[in-house]
């Protein structure tokens, strides 16, 4: 395998964009992605999307978005695996550099959200569970999570409270991120005073439906070394992709998300390191309760005690392990296919120091974890500056 | 919403509860699959689910999906029947969210779930509702 480095990021602002369709926001962070990059033409477009078809009524994106950037011809793959289909499209590019395949690469995610009422895109992102034996019911993703909540803190203790902390600490990490949608200041008794969406989790739970697009340029690091000099370069160093059960009904243990713990396992694997030796972590917290069980299977915390971890503040841009310094899904917001992508820009932001008032001091090493439905799939990066 | 070709295949399951009992390892699936995830068989006999089981976990619905928009709030429960086999149930006649708990024992009831519209399909199934304990 040959390793594969990051030299370009780009995305567009996140939150409600009704004067932009899907293909400008597309194309916008594209564009941004290949300026940063200081490159003009790609082997492969991947695109990571989940369901352009519920919310904009368009399939057939792959060569729709190679025309729209002036690239018709161009190889071009729309890749799914529901919430986590950006950061598969980071696999899917990493495995092409790292192959041979292609020497650049233009990763990108985009999720047009707005153009559907709220019924119809809590559909739509319903259609990541079981549509047949779970969505025939009338479940909704708040309510899948709202079930492992329950679980959790059944098993181990964890609190309301603790849920809400995660909330806190990513609006005041959203704070310092002008892509982020929610510029807000929040407090626990705010988000308990919040309206019930799926009991116990409440609207400040809930990451918001978002419209935005994020795209990275990977290529192989002698390409990088030619192209930046001496200046650092960010290298995906692990990736790891695995599966579980889609519905909850065929799941051993609810209060753990296997798919994370094993795509974890397997990033850390290649990339030779172990949670210990990571910097900060961008995880998929789409509620509240699934940053508490990510960063458990990620190994960063003994089952059980990820609430506790976030309500003693080793979670936050100060602590032991930064969770999330973007602001998460939770206030940056989550345009689901657009997400995985800009987990890994962030890292990268982060890595080459460029992140501004929410900068991780001396972070050389990253990771990035991105998931689908209700844990049935997992994406996992780590990156490393050298 | 669902098709009437779709509601009508899935009335085995949906009606009568009808689940595969696998010939090698007597795993029992529902819905049943062609393969046997426990041991790769792919031989099965049919077996119609208990009634009887107890909630895993469970949730009221407040924001709901297309097509439940006048169900709420909507009880939603993860029931093991007394087979170990686990489901996905609407939790009918709760007067009371609150009075919800995991492991409350529960009994499936042939109930409507849903509707599409004055004219539509009408999709039945089954529902848990408290049981004496």
């Amino acid at each position: 395998m040959r390793d594969v480095a990051v030299i370009g990021i780009g995305m567009t602002s996140f939150g409600e964009l009704w004067e932009t369709p899907l293909r400008s926001l597309w194309a916008e962070a594209a564009l941004a992605a290949l300026d940063n990059a200081g490159v003009d033409s790609v082997d492969l477009i991947t695109i990571g999307c989940m369901s352009s078809g519920l919310f904009t009524g368009q399939e057939h994106l792959a060569s729709l978005l190679a025309d729209e950037l002036g690239m018709a011809g161009v190889p071009a793959a729309r890749v799914e695996s529901a919430c986590a289909s950006g950061g598969l499209a980071v696999r899917a590019g990493f495995a092409e550099v790292a192959s041979g395949l292609c020497d650049t690469v233009l990763v990108t995610g985009v999720e047009k959200m707005t153009d559907v009422d709220g019924a119809d895109a809590t559909y739509a992102l319903g259609t990541a569970a079981d549509a047949e034996w779970e969505g025939f019911h009338g479940v909704t993703f708040p309510g899948l999570y709202a079930m492992l909540a329950r679980v959790h803190m059944q098993k181990y203790g964890t609190t309301r409270e603790q849920l809400a902390h995660v909330a806190v600490k990513n609006h005041a990490n959203g704070l310092l991120n002008s892509h982020a949608q929610y510029h807000l200041q929040v407090g626990v008794e705010d988000i308990l005073a919040s309206t019930l969406v799926a009991d116990p989790l409440r609207l400040l739970d809930c990451s918001p439906v978002t419209d935005g697009a994020a795209a990275l340029v990977l290529t192989t690091v002698e390409r990088a070394r030619e192209i930046v000099g001496d200046k650092p370069v960010v290298v995906i160093t692990g990736s790891g992709l695995a599966t579980d059960t889609v519905t909850l009904a065929n799941r051993g243990e609810l209060a753990e998300l296997g798919a994370v713990k094993l795509a974890g396992e397997r990033a850390y694997a290649m990339a030779g390191r172990r949670p210990e030796d990571i910097h900060l972590v961008e995880v998929h917290d789409c509620f509240t309760i699934a940053e508490i069980m990510a960063t458990e299977a990620l190994g960063f915390f003994d089952p059980g005690f990820g609430g506790s971890a976030v309500e003693k503040g080793l979670t936050s841009l100060q602590g032991k392990i930064p969770v999330n310094t973007s602001g998460g899904l939770k206030s940056k917001g989550h345009p689901v296919g657009a997400t995985g992508v800009a987990q890994v820009l962030e890292i990268v932001s982060q890595l080459r120091g460029e992140a501004g008032q929410r900068q991780v001091q001396g972070a050389k090493i990253g990771m990035a974890q991105n998931m689908g439905g209700s844990g049935g799939s997992s994406v996992v990066h780590i990156l490393e500056v050298v | 919403m669902f098709s009437p070709a779709r509601a009508w295949r899935e009335f085995p399951q949906r009606y009568r509860l009808e689940a595969a009992k696998c010939s090698g390892c007597s795993k029992i699936l529902y819905p049943p699959r062609l393969v046997c995830p426990e041991c790769g068989g792919r031989k099965f006999t049919e077996e119609a689910l208990p009634r009887d089981g107890k909630v895993v976990t469970y949730t009221v619905i407040r924001v709901p999906p297309a097509g439940f928009t006048e169900q709420t709030p909507l009880p939603l429960a993860l029931v093991e029947l007394t087979n170990g086999v686990r489901l996905m149930v609407q939790i009918g006649d709760v007067e009371d969210p609150e009075s919800l708990e995991i492991g409350m024992p529960v009994r499936l009831e042939f109930r409507r779930i849903s509707w599409d519209g004055e004219a539509g399909v009408i999709f039945y199934g089954h529902k848990a509702v408290r049981a004496a304990s």
